[in-house]
């Protein structure tokens, strides 16, 4: 009885030490208002105080400045259409190479899946810096188009949405491959044949029974990459452009350059918020899928 | 009152709708299929038979269009359809793992290829409504596959495959996945359909009960290559090899060298302790030809005291019993060693057994009861 306590009780307690008690302290100072002081708001809650009067200085002043200037609000729709644009872009490279994955022969794939992962072993941000390596004006493929004699002067890439772009399909590819990958690996290939059987040419059957099968990948996998590329603040500083807009290097500069914790920690609430939505249907979409699959 | 009888293959004006000519299939360096001349006429229901790994899967395969012959022509209706893809055959499968569609309801799942043809819709919707009246899933369409059971299954797999009315009608281990007493009722419930719809049915299975029970005619396969390709009946009493008398039913082989008596009579020396059997066959075999003796378990008679006018009579001690319920098989040991099964319909109830272990019995057979087979 105490040992079942004890494991139901270990993810509860992680939640609530690294997630609750964080989102509490943060939405705290996003009620509180700004101050030259170590920490630079106020109240702070000290123990003897009042814990009503501590309440009282409390307010939602911050969220309704969000509102007032309009930086805020195009921040978040900017960064929504660049996850939204940059899943698709994913989804359009990753599913024809989870196709091909699962397509290889057998003995190929552990090292397709390999390759796939092995990004992962070189720290992210130092593949990011490669790619200001690759995209800048007298970067690797701009010299390179230039030799082969596509292009007569460099191209600006670097510092635009193109790179950004760039930056997150490649970051998060593999998480659009893998759960595509696994969908179609487990696609029993006698389907594709009834289809061809009953009439289907291959791109039919591709169309009317591999896609559809392939659904609750597809789906899976631009959760992954979509719910962390809202809040992406990496790529957008590193590759994207000043006039590339996105929440997560809005929240940045709030908090770093400008030393307003409170509104910063506003504008984290808020983006915590958006992705509720996405983060519930994805696990329903999973849920969906694990009891399809019983 | 008797019905003509449908054997075309016997008749050397029918034109066979299916010609397998010199067709050979390699997988790399292994040969499946090894040359093979095969006719299968119109309305036929057509069994494959054979262990795993004959060859039978493949040549489905090459019917359906998903493997094509190394060499040789596959001719359905005059058509040479070896390298045609799959999508553009007059022949349509059911598979094995049934392969319906998962996203798709049952009703959807019978319409898959009819829709394909862009047929308009009132015609679909009549032809998906008569097959599943047919196959007696009215209550079902709205069903999604997995909220049905394996009988059901099989049925709407059954069902797709029949919707396009093929010419032809493939049909890969149809019943391997159902229980025995719902496999039996399935197996006459093909037949009917069959029947029906006048489609030639090409079964592969490896059940040589089921083959026995649907087919028009099997063809029995060995390592890619036919053996004997015939009636049911001709293939259990009139086998031509060891091999089809051993994989099509119960059989006693008994090894032996011929000496000619008269017509087609032959002595046969199998054993130093006892007396030669004698066999009739219509292969001629010289003298000290060494042969084998099959006889089907049924055909043996068991007695208490030698028979009179038996042809092959031989003593032994019954040492085991098989109870089937309706039957029971004898295992007898004769005295020269050997092992010879006896069945017997149990018409008594079994406390009335004739038999028990360790019983000496006589076990007799008459010349013509087996079937004598050149080594």
């Amino acid at each position: 009885m105490l040992r079942r306590w004890f494991l139901i009780a270990v993810p509860y307690v992680w939640l609530l030490a690294l997630f609750l008690v964080p989102f509490l302290i943060v939405f705290k100072i996003s009620l509180s208002d700004a101050a030259i002081a170590r920490p630079p708001y106020l109240p702070v809650f000290s123990w003897g105080d009042s814990i009503i009067d501590f309440i009282r200085e409390l307010d939602f002043e911050n969220f309704i400045f969000l509102t007032e200037d309009d930086l805020y609000w195009k921040a978040y729709l900017s960064s929504l259409q660049i996850a939204l644009i940059a899943t698709i872009l994913t989804l359009l490279v990753g599913y024809p190479v989870a196709y091909a994955m699962a397509r290889a022969p057998e003995h190929w794939r552990p090292t397709l899946m390999m390759l796939v992962i092995l990004p992962f072993w070189t720290s992210f941000l130092i593949r990011v810096y490669s790619w200001m390596g690759i995209l800048s004006t007298e970067g690797f493929l701009n010299q390179f188009l230039l030799w082969v004699g596509v292009i007569s002067s460099p191209l600006q890439i670097l510092n635009t949405d193109t790179a950004v772009y760039i930056g997150i399909v490649y970051t998060y590819l593999p998480f659009m491959i893998l759960p595509i990958y696994a969908t179609l690996d487990r696609l029993d290939g006698s389907l594709i044949e009834a289809a061809e059987d009953l009439g289907c040419s291959r791109a039919s059957a591709f169309w009317l029974v591999t896609l559809p099968l392939s659904r609750p990948g597809i789906i899976a996998g631009c959760f992954l990459v979509f719910i962390p590329t809202i809040g992406e603040f990496v790529i957008p500083s590193l590759l994207g452009g000043s006039d590339t807009l996105m929440i997560g290097k809005v929240l940045w500069e709030e908090f770093f350059s400008n030393r307003d914790w409170p509104v910063a920690s506003a504008v984290a609430v808020v983006l915590l918020l958006i992705l509720i939505i996405p983060i519930v249907l994805f696990q329903r979409n999973q849920q969906k899928q694990a009891e399809a699959d019983r | 009152m008797n019905a003509p009888v449908f054997a075309p293959w016997t008749d050397q004006s029918a034109e066979p709708m299916i010609r397998f000519r010199n067709v050979t299939k390699k997988f790399g360096d292994f040969t499946a299929i090894s040359n093979l001349n095969l006719d299968i006429y119109e309305k036929e229901f057509f069994a494959l038979l054979g262990p795993s790994g004959c060859g039978k899967t493949t040549m489905m395969r090459m019917l359906a269009g998903f493997e094509e012959p190394t060499s040789g022509d596959i001719i359905v209706s005059g058509d040479n359809i070896g390298h045609l893809p799959p999508n553009q055959r007059p022949v349509n499968m059911m598979f094995q793992s049934y392969a319906l569609f998962p996203h798709l309801s049952v009703w959807e799942n019978i319409a898959f290829g009819l829709r394909r043809d862009k047929l308009p819709k009132d015609q679909i919707s009549a032809r998906v409504d008569e097959m599943l009246k047919l196959t007696r899933l009215e209550k079902f369409a709205r069903r999604k596959p997995h909220q049905i059971s394996g009988g059901q299954r099989q049925r709407v797999a059954l069902a797709r495959s029949l919707a396009k009315a093929p010419k032809l009608l493939l049909l890969d281990e149809p019943l391997g996945a159902l229980d025995k007493k719902l496999r039996e009722a399935t197996q006459f419930e093909l037949m009917d359909i069959q029947e029906k719809t006048g489609t030639t049915f090409v079964i592969v299975t490896h059940d040589q009960e089921e083959a026995m029970t649907v087919a028009s005619r099997i063809a029995v396969m060995d390592e890619g290559k036919l053996v004997q390709v015939d009636t049911p009946d001709r293939l259990y009493e009139n086998p031509n090899s060891r091999y089809v008398a051993d994989f099509v039913g119960d059989v006693n082989i008994i090894e032996a060298k011929a000496s000619p008596l008269d017509g087609d009579r032959y002595a046969l020396h199998w054993s130093e302790a006892e007396d030669a059997l004698i066999g009739t066959t219509s292969t001629a075999l010289s003298d000290g030809q060494s042969c084998y003796m099959a006889i089907r378990p049924e055909k043996i008679a068991i007695s208490a005291d030698r028979p009179e006018d038996a042809a092959n009579a031989v003593q032994g001690k019954v040492e085991d019993i098989g109870y089937l319920g309706n039957m029971s098989t004898y295992h007898v040991r004769l005295n020269s060693g050997s092992l010879i099964k006896a069945q017997v319909a149990n018409q008594r109830r079994i406390s009335r057994r004739a038999f028990a272990w360790e019983d000496p019995v006589w076990l007799s057979w008459t010349a013509t009861a087996g079937v004598v087979l050149a080594d």
